[in-house]
């Protein structure tokens, strides 16, 4: 059986699938429709699988931002495979396609879906980093909602202490959450914002503590070294900590998203990425190059500006919004 | 990494070709497809890369190449010229009203940097202009956006106008129009939320406001790391406002900022400024030229070559590269060296000119740092004219003087020592890479 039939089963057969599954599609609905409805077309216009059907396969996935380095990759394994088995009409591709992308997505091992690294017994501290205005304080103040919602004790730290009004934005969230935010005052050490914000959450026996930081260009040198000593902080107070270092990217970002993963990779130790700004017609291809380049999984995706259009990230969920028009044809 | 300049990848074409008279269309096809390539790297939209490069294949097929150039100099020449005249030129005049005060109304995506870029372009019209603006807080959505923007009025000593957030951003930007006039501002900019350009509800809100203010000028702001996006959000904006003028934001960044390429295009409204940090004076007229040249990732290499040839002394040039063939490069060769170099200007825009200098090993991270020239200096000022000669005379107590002379520390030397012999090794490959062929002299001891 397909790799597409057997998505398409699954969500079927699940009730509970398919509520997730509803979400991803109504909050990509641009992007699917975009994406799809450019393969369809494609597909309809181009008989033959030739050198002009692959250009502008080329062009429709640089379009979504997937980035050169990633579609050419992509395109060459098309080549391979439309060779492999004998591909000469369009209509066959549709599945090559999108089960090649489902590859680059999952890499070797299709069934693993890396989730967050929450401990059971102890707290898990959560260090949110990113450049400016991706969204970093917006996506904290979901995850605490919903962390709470779970029944978790759940403490902030206002670590940005140098854009106007962060720490204030923070502390709406926080009300609007019903937790704890640990702050200073504005242009204080961050560092020291964190610190204080772990000695709380021990004390007041918090199960995660989700550290806010300063939006920052990765080309930063001084920025970034400060990054680092919060970690180092971090590092110190809690052995084992920071539990999950998660990178926020907005989704209308280009290539410059690469960059960043990579830079604040150095930095820290990005264990995933919250890919904000998903609806709308944000295209998000550049979590498929991220994934090929730097190997770094996506772990929560903003579908929305509701609290609950927080996800976390379901890969096959994604795929299937991508692709949901063409597999109920 | 992925990110590679236009120059570097032209590299290979380029050798290829180098002593031909005439581009050859077979030519201008392989270099095409570089260029390609590393404007989509650069976010340009796949589109407006496309009319581009047809554009360029009717221009360099069959040109003369230049005395001064190399036929790849040609076909880069020929891009930049055509990127250069895509992107239009410099303009960044703010309207004046007939009547004040004049209405700046700053729209654009969540995250794009509106409000900050506000209090910019405040401190921009005060200091460079002598206007006295009120910043007003339309964005009721984002919580502490209001507040973000009280504090950026405190920072400047500006005043706000804003009626909370249980108001309705049409009133407010009424009423804050009003009392600019009872308070003889002259200026007002209306700083509205973030929004999705596909959300109708938030886009017909804009609108609103736009007739009921009747603004001046109509400001997007953009991300310049925006990816193939841009193309749609400025698009839509412009469709909907008629902006007369777009400011890009976080140009500070690494992003080769293709995106603005894209806007322009299918805009064709003027980029008016450019954010480069994050104090609140780090806003600049935005530079066509500089753009062209940044979104090629090739620096401004033209000028890097007229910058050498006018101050490299030809003849010094000539005898120190047979010294570098025959290793007997010295500290004292070194220094003049470094004087012309520092000749050419600021060697942090000099690099910035090197295509590919970002890319190199060891470069990538070092800081040019003009201080530690100057370490440099005294340190070699420091030695004998026989350690200059012949630096393996080096030993710890000749060290420890040398460190004591010139302020430095003994580390420091070994540095330097070690950095020098480095670089004669590597000297030596690259003049033997390049034996036989005419060198210009253009070589950095630095590197």
């Amino acid at each position: 059986m397909s790799f597409m039939k057997k998505l398409k089963d699954k969500f079927k057969q699940n009730k509970e699938e398919e509520k997730v599954t509803k979400k991803y599609k109504e909050g990509m609905e641009k992007t699917r429709t975009s994406f799809s409805s450019k393969i369809n077309n494609l597909l309809a216009r181009y008989r033959s699988v030739d050198e002009d059907f692959f250009e502008e396969l080329e062009d429709i996935l640089i379009s979504a931002d997937v980035g050169v380095t990633t579609v050419m990759d992509l395109i060459d394994e098309l080549k391979m495979e439309v060779k492999r088995q004998n591909i000469k009409e369009t209509d066959k591709m549709k599945e090559v396609i999108s089960e090649k992308l489902v590859e680059i997505y999952y890499g070797e091992d299709s069934d693993q879906i890396e989730s967050m690294n929450i401990q059971n017994d102890e707290l898990t501290i959560i260090l949110v980093v990113g450049v400016n205005g991706v969204g970093k304080t917006t996506s904290i103040g979901k995850m605490a909602y919903q962390f709470k919602q779970e029944g978790k004790r759940v403490v902030l730290a206002a670590g940005d202490t140098f854009r106007a009004g962060a720490i204030e934005q923070l502390e709406e969230w926080g009300k609007r959450a019903e937790v704890d935010v640990i702050k200073q005052s504005a242009g204080s050490d961050p560092a020291a914002v964190i610190f204080d914000g772990i000695k709380a959450a021990k004390s007041r026996k918090a199960d995660v503590l989700i550290c806010d930081t300063a939006g920052r260009l990765q080309n930063k040198v001084n920025l970034m070294n400060e990054l680092s000593k919060v970690n180092r902080v971090i590092e110190r107070e809690v052995p084992g900590a920071p539990h999950e270092v998660l990178l926020v990217l907005d989704a209308t970002t280009g290539q410059n998203a690469l960059s960043q993963a990579k830079t604040f990779s150095e930095a820290t130790n990005v264990s995933g990425i919250v890919l904000t700004k998903l609806d709308g017609t944000a295209k998000g291809g550049i979590v498929l190059a991220i994934r090929h380049e730097l190997n770094i999984p996506v772990k929560y995706v903003g579908l929305g500006e509701q609290v609950g259009d927080l996800q976390e990230f379901d890969a096959h969920a994604f795929v299937y919004g991508l692709f949901a028009d063409m597999l109920q044809e | 990494m992925a990110f590679e300049g236009l120059a570097d990848r032209l590299q290979s074409t380029i050798k290829k070709i180098t002593g031909k008279g005439k581009v050859s269309e077979q030519d201008v096809k392989e270099m095409t497809r570089e260029v390609r390539l590393a404007l989509l790297e650069a976010d340009v939209n796949f589109k407006v890369v496309k009319n581009l490069i047809n554009r360029i294949k009717e221009r360099a097929v069959g040109q003369e190449v230049m005395e001064s150039l190399t036929p790849g100099q040609q076909v880069i020449k020929v891009v930049q010229d055509e990127l250069t005249a895509l992107m239009g030129g410099e303009q960044s005049k703010i309207a004046v009203a007939d009547r004040p005060p004049t209405v700046i109304m700053m729209t654009g995506l969540q995250g794009a940097g509106k409000t900050t870029t506000t209090g910019k372009l405040a401190n921009h019209l005060r200091k460079k202009h002598n206007r006295s603006p009120l910043l007003v807080a339309c964005d009721v959505y984002r919580p502490a956006a209001v507040n973000q923007l009280e504090t950026l009025g405190e920072q400047l000593n500006m005043p706000v106008f804003s009626m909370g957030t249980k108001a309705n951003p049409v009133e407010i930007a009424t009423k804050a129009i009003e009392q600019a006039k009872a308070e003889h501002n002259d200026y007002v900019i209306i700083d509205t939320a973030g929004r999705l350009h596909v959300d109708n509800e938030l886009m017909e809100e804009l609108e609103e406001i736009k007739s009921s203010v009747k603004p001046d000028e109509i400001f997007l702001v953009v991300d310049a790391m925006t990816g193939q996006d841009a193309v749609n959000v400025a698009e839509s904006f412009n469709e909907q406002l008629d902006l007369s003028g777009v400011i890009l934001t976080k140009l500070d960044g690494d992003t080769r900022g293709g995106a603005a390429l894209s806007i322009k295009a299918v805009t064709d409204k003027p980029i008016k400024f450019a954010g480069m940090g994050e104090k609140l004076d780090q806003l600049e007229a935005f530079h066509p030229e500089r753009m062209a040249s940044r979104i090629l990732g090739m620096g401004d290499v033209l000028t890097l070559i007229e910058k050498a040839q006018t101050n490299v002394d030809e003849k010094q040039a000539k005898e120190l590269e047979e010294k570098m063939r025959t290793m007997s490069f010295t500290f004292d060769d070194f220094l003049e060296q470094m004087g012309q170099v520092k000749n050419m200007g600021p060697l942090d825009d000099l690099m910035a000119m090197i295509p590919g200098a970002n890319k190199m090993k060891g470069l990538k991270n070092a800081k040019l740092d003009e201080k530690q020239i100057v370490h440099v200096e005294a340190i070699i000022q420091s030695m004998t004219k026989k350690e200059r000669q012949d630096p393996s005379l080096m030993n710890a107590s000749r060290k420890k003087r040398i460190a004591k002379g010139s302020g430095t520390s003994v580390s420091q030397v070994n540095r330097l020592l070690k950095q020098f012999d480095e670089m004669k090794k590597m000297m030596k490959q690259m003049t033997n890479m390049q034996k036989g062929k005419k060198g210009k002299g253009m070589k950095f001891p630095f590197m």
